[in-house]
């Protein structure tokens, strides 16, 4: 307790040593947690994203479909095993078909997915329910606002669409989009259009046939769905959990970067204060106070700072972090456009263990390096210490 | 060690390294400082003063022979054990003062008390005494920077009486000061010898202090050249 309030009052008599370091020490813990927590936030809001709009509580696939390999569309669709049907029925799931086509918007050639999906589906948070109730005779279709942008389209346009059917046979149509819809995940949005399920059944001569099926959040996935396979929410967000673990790798070298400067400047000031406080160390060694003490003493101090430090950050990184905990951060450009799945405005999330973990590590790293210059002080003979001599 | 001696130095021998050599900064000294003396180590520069104030003081070692301070044999202590004598049974004071800058002249006297351990309302009676001593009680929230060199060298007694040590150690206490405020700080020093018999040893070449020793030992090259006793300080009355 006595080497505590020597070492506060050490620190505040410093004076503006002191609040340099501790104003450093607070950015980094402020930017630490920041960036942990925006890389939270940016993982989280992802996959609510997806859930939401695109995955439900998970999927059904055709036992020959891979999202990954466009080539092996033409061969996965076919008809819903009975116990999948079941849940499409009682509406907590929605079957999709999907093929592959191209447009011709302003008479340029596009590929598109086209993508059928029951337009009364509740299962997915995409305004399908447009496509119904169309009494024009193109084919309604629902595209994306990012869709939208890069084609040129609006609503009303209409366009030519063409697709191979069930037995390889060309076809087209006219096309007419009836609804552009806002949405945040651009695998839902970039280079596909939807329709109707029953209408897609019917352009591909594949009734009642589909090529995946989304299952409700609200849902529980069957285990063993006939032929096909059950695909968990885990297991469609595995490739983004891994690419955001491979970015955590990076931005724990942003961490090691920041606490690096930090520690510096704390080292920096310890390595200074025991040249120009030399007199004093030997003094309080000739006063009596052991060398363990005083090592303990510029320990403290230096801990000290990550304490002070950390009062600072919460005065003015507090505010700032519940601020974009709760409005979040706008983007200055759309992420979709080079293909990368982040919602627009990046709002933070701050679990309770990243503050424990980052004041525990800021607080040990500062306390080694201040430990570290301190115990220089421990072979320093009093006799040259208190005449200011080095040795 | 006799009752009455507070230090005991037997064929004292310091050298330090120097290049490839040695150079011998006290030889054979042998002397016993007993309760209540007013001693003063004078010499030229490099006679050995300080080293030989830096021995008692347990600050270094002796390279030879025997050092006995308040009972206690210096030989083969360790720092822990040393620093514990400074704490408990000796007062420094220093040329350049040595306060601690950021601390107050209250905090400054107080200091030594803490280190001992000593509970806050004893702490802030021995301070507040130990000012009135030194007639201090007015900057009691000053610090360093803001007094005059006599000043400060009256906190730094205030700070080596504060605990009430058996053996004070002062190195060229006055070298700093000008006359009038070097009488005054010898005044204070005679004054606490008497009253409470504390020891001083003091190293100086300052005449002004060696008008108020009992006892002068005349260094040369290491080596007691003299041990004077004084019947007569010329400064100190009523002797």
């Amino acid at each position: 307790m006595m080497l505590f309030k020597l070492a506060l009052r050490n620190l505040i008599g410093a004076g503006t040593r002191t609040w340099l370091n501790v104003f450093v020490t607070s950015i980094t813990f402020v930017l630490i947690i920041f960036m942990s927590g925006l890389y939270q936030g940016m993982f989280e809001s992802n996959k609510r994203i997806m859930i939401e709009t695109e995955i439900g509580g998970g999927e059904y696939w055709h036992p020959a479909y891979d999202p990954q390999d466009p080539f092996t569309l033409e061969a996965s669709h076919g008809l819903l095993p009975d116990a999948i049907a079941d849940q499409v029925t009682v509406g907590v799931a929605t079957p999709i078909l999907i093929t592959q086509g191209s447009i011709y918007p302003e008479g340029r050639l596009r590929p598109v997915l086209i993508k059928g999906i029951l337009p009364e589906q509740q299962v997915v948070a995409l305004p399908t329910s447009t496509l119904s109730g169309y009494a024009g005779e193109a084919v309604p279709v629902l595209i994306g606002a990012g869709m939208a942008k890069t084609t040129k389209l609006k609503v009303g346009d209409t366009f030519t669409v063409r697709w191979r059917d069930a037995h390889g046979t060309y076809d087209a149509d006219e096309v007419e989009v009836i609804s552009i819809m806002n949405v945040e995940n651009f695998q839902v949005d970039q280079g596909q259009i939807w329709v109707p399920l029953e209408r897609l059944q019917q352009m591909l001569d594949m009734p009642g046939e589909a090529t995946f099926v989304v299952a409700s959040q609200e849902t529980n996935l069957l285990a063993n769905p006939g032929s096909w396979r059950t695909m968990s929410v885990d297991a469609l967000t595995e490739d983004f959990r891994r690419i955001m673990l491979t970015g955590q790798a990076m931005m724990s070298m942003m961490y090691l970067i920041f606490l690096a400067l930090a520690a510096m400047g704390i080292f920096n000031s310890q390595v200074l204060s025991i040249f120009r406080r030399r007199k004093e160390i030997g003094t309080l060694m000739a006063l009596g106070m052991p060398r363990g003490r005083v090592i303990g003493l510029f320990t403290t101090e230096g801990g000290l700072h990550s304490l002070l430090a950390l009062v600072l950050a919460a005065l003015y990184g507090g505010p700032f972090m519940y601020w974009t905990a709760t409005n979040g951060i706008p983007l200055p450009f759309d992420y979709a456009e080079i293909g990368m799945l982040i919602s627009p405005r990046m709002v933070s999330v701050y679990p309770a263990g990243l503050f424990v973990s980052t004041t525990l590590l800021v607080t040990l790293i500062v306390t080694i390096v201040s430990y570290l210059p301190a115990r220089k002080i421990a072979k320093m003979k009093p006799t040259e210490a208190i005449t200011g001599r080095i040795n | 060690m006799d009752d009455n001696h507070i230090v005991e130095i037997r064929e004292l021998v310091k050298r330090y390294p120097v290049g490839g050599g040695h150079f011998t900064a006290l030889r054979d000294v042998t002397t016993d400082v007993v309760v209540g003396e007013f001693t003063g180590l004078v010499g030229p520069s490099g006679s050995g003063k300080t080293t030989l104030l830096n021995i008692i003081g347990g600050l270094d070692a002796p390279s030879e022979g025997s050092v006995t301070v308040l009972d206690m044999p210096l030989g083969g202590k360790n720092h822990k054990e040393l620093a514990h004598l400074r704490r408990e049974g000796i007062g420094f004071i220093f040329q350049t003062f040595n306060l601690l800058p950021v601390y107050t002249v209250f905090e400054n006297v107080e200091f030594p008390l803490l280190l001992m351990g000593m509970n806050g309302e004893d702490r802030r009676s021995a301070v507040n005494q130990a000012l009135e001593w030194v007639d201090l009680m007015d900057k009691v929230k000053s610090r360093p920077a803001q007094l005059s060199g006599g000043e400060c060298q009256r906190v730094a007694i205030a700070r080596a009486i504060v605990k009430k040590p058996k053996l004070i150690i002062a190195d060229e206490p006055t070298a700093n000061l000008d006359a009038e405020n070097s009488h005054n700080v010898m005044g204070l020093m005679v004054n606490l010898n008497r009253e409470l018999s504390t020891s001083f040893m003091f190293a100086t070449h300052d005449e002004k202090v060696m008008g108020y020793l009992t006892r002068i030992i005349h260094l040369i090259d290491g080596r007691i050249d003299e041990d004077e006793q004084v019947s007569k300080p010329k400064y100190r009355e009523g002797k």
